[in-house]
């Protein structure tokens, strides 16, 4: 009660809101851009790399040589297994290589990057691999090159569940912004971290968690509305 | 002209090594409509994947117009493959693509500009009777509609050759028939040469004029259809013609004649056809063993009937019968 009534105080409301005022802003934001981008980037690279895996399997349309794809699916999983707090801390110097500093908001792309960019070849890899079979076997039955049957048949037929994976990609990576505080990395989970943990202000910490809240709520209805118009095998 | 020189086909599993087609030799003539028929497992998918390569045969000759197929190049082998174009069981359409854009599909393949593509596959969805879904999804449509844009699909590159794997099979029998029309009426037009690949007796029946029987991967009986219906001589071709159950009985009892009689859409409705016939031709028949259906005021299914008496009896009957559409009758004994 004794905490209850802290939290709620008079004094405590007007303190977060004058930091909601000077700060709320410039943390969604700088949550939105760093979390796009990151994702943005994260597809760049893990597409074809997903793409790569499926087309690439020893069954795929362009078997790919062994060693090679034992190469790549060692990289991803080791990646993947890497916690991304060490990660960030791992990929430093690639970071002031790229970016010039390692720490601050733009920084903390790179390991947001490096982190998700295995996670959405995974992602890819199993839309990919629901694309019927069947189909492609017709595809081939006409004459389709294997890299025809790749950018004609098998992602133009698995953009709506590529579009639902990338969704679940954008909210893990908006997850993951809320830790890159701990480096600098600007947004709500500095806000959080700065105002909740360290100076006890639990208000503004709730205040930034609920937004995060809001924001994996918006990220998750656009995708899974989009998905579902593109999808053109439900009927209307 | 399609020639299969001593085809054979075996494939690696964990159980050791199955042999899919063993020494497969037939001749497929232009202008043909030709029907592989087998119970499932025969090896018929495999033997029509084998003439456009999507399996490759283990040894032995897939020669198109005098082409060897196994010794062509992965790039040539594509450029041969608008030639010879495919049509399945599961329709198999882009179901992210509308209609139109699914039969432009292999035009685009071969680099055919979007306004002519588009205005060929136009052309095709009024052949196939559509052609108000150009801008509909495939999920919109039904089965025998979906399959009708795949035979559309099929046709866009001028193939001489269309295979036919199972295409009828997930189709009711009403449907099953206007697609066989289809397919039909596009061979008399464009005189392309038809496969046909099915476990349907009817199907091959209702379009083919020669087919062959396969069994266990090797070719058990090939001729004509006709011929192979009046007297089939082996044992899988009897199992195929006769009903189910019928062939096993090895001999066929009594010494009476035997006529087989089989519907394919006979009107059921109008009168009751073997009855008819006792009280207008004074042919009394025993029916011996039927199995039909009647689906939507149509039969389908065959019949066995014993006609005692001479030749004349026999053939007075089989004129009798034939009278009616959707029936085909043989005199099987």
């Amino acid at each position: 009660m004794v905490l209850l009534s802290s939290l709620f105080s008079q004094e405590t409301i007007d303190e977060t809101v004058k930091i909601l005022r000077s700060e709320f802003l410039l943390a969604i934001w700088e949550t939105l851009y760093v979390t796009i981008l990151s994702t943005l980037f994260a597809i760049i690279i893990g597409l074809p790399l997903g793409v790569l895996l499926v087309t690439g399997d020893k069954n795929g349309v362009r078997p790919l040589p062994r060693g090679l794809m034992v190469f790549l699916n060692t990289l991803i999983n080791i990646l993947r297994s890497i916690p991304f707090l060490i990660l960030m801390i791992v990929v430093m110097p690639l970071t002031r290589l790229i970016v010039g500093t390692t720490v601050g908001t733009v920084a903390s792309i790179v390991p947001l990057v490096i982190a998700s960019f295995p996670f959405i070849a995974r992602l890819v890899e199993s839309s990919l691999r629901e694309v019927n079979p069947n189909v492609i076997e017709a595809a081939q039955s006409m004459g389709a090159s294997p890299s025809q049957i790749t950018w004609k048949v098998m992602i133009p037929e698995s953009v709506p569940s590529l579009v639902t994976n990338f969704t679940v990609a954008i909210t893990t990576i908006l997850g993951y912004t809320a830790m890159s505080g701990i480096i600098g990395g600007g947004g709500l989970g500095k806000i959080a971290i700065n105002y909740g943990y360290y100076r006890y202000k639990y208000l503004v910490m709730i205040c930034a968690v609920i937004l995060l809240v809001l924001m994996v709520i918006m990220f998750q209805e656009i995708g899974t509305k989009l998905a579902a118009r593109l999808d053109k095998r439900l009927k209307n | 002209m399609i020639e299969l020189k001593s085809l054979n086909k075996t494939f690696e599993t964990a159980d050791g090594t199955v042999e899919a087609l063993k020494d497969i030799n037939l001749t497929i003539n232009d202008g043909d409509i030709y029907g592989i028929i087998g119970m499932s497992g025969a090896g018929k998918s495999t033997l029509v994947r084998c003439i456009n390569m999507l399996e490759k045969p283990t040894s032995g000759q897939v020669l198109i117009d005098g082409v060897d197929m196994t010794t062509l190049s992965e790039k040539e082998l594509r450029q041969k493959r608008r030639n010879i174009t495919m049509i399945f069981q599961s329709f198999n359409l882009l179901m992210q693509r509308t209609c139109l854009k699914n039969i432009c599909f292999p035009l685009e393949l071969s680099g055919v500009k979007k306004q002519e593509a588009e205005k060929r596959a136009s052309e095709l969805l009024k052949i196939v009777g559509l052609p108000d879904k150009a801008n509909a999804y495939p999920a919109q449509l039904s089965g025998g509609q979906q399959q009708r844009i795949a035979i559309a699909r099929a046709l866009a590159t001028d193939p001489k050759v269309l295979l036919c794997d199972e295409a009828t099979s997930a189709l009711d029998p009403r449907t099953t028939h206007q697609i066989l029309s289809l397919i039909r009426s596009i061979h008399d037009q464009l005189g392309i040469t038809v496969i046909i690949i099915t476990h349907q007796m009817s199907v091959v029946e209702e379009i083919c004029n020669r087919v062959a029987i396969l069994d266990e991967g090797q070719v058990a009986e090939e001729g004509e259809v006709a011929e192979i219906f009046s007297s089939p001589k082996s044992r899988a071709a009897k199992r195929l013609v006769y009903p189910e159950g019928f062939a096993d009985t090895e001999e066929i009892g009594g010494n009476d004649h035997k006529i087989r009689v089989v519907f394919n859409g006979a009107q059921a409705t109008e009168k009751p056809l073997i009855a008819t016939m006792a009280i207008e031709e004074h042919i009394a028949a025993s029916i011996d063993f039927a199995s039909t259906r009647n689906l939507g005021g149509r039969s389908y299914g065959t019949m066995i009937l014993g006609i005692e008496g001479d030749d004349q009896v026999v053939q007075r009957a089989l004129t009798y019968l034939r009278k009616n559409e959707g029936i085909r009758v043989e005199e099987i004994r």
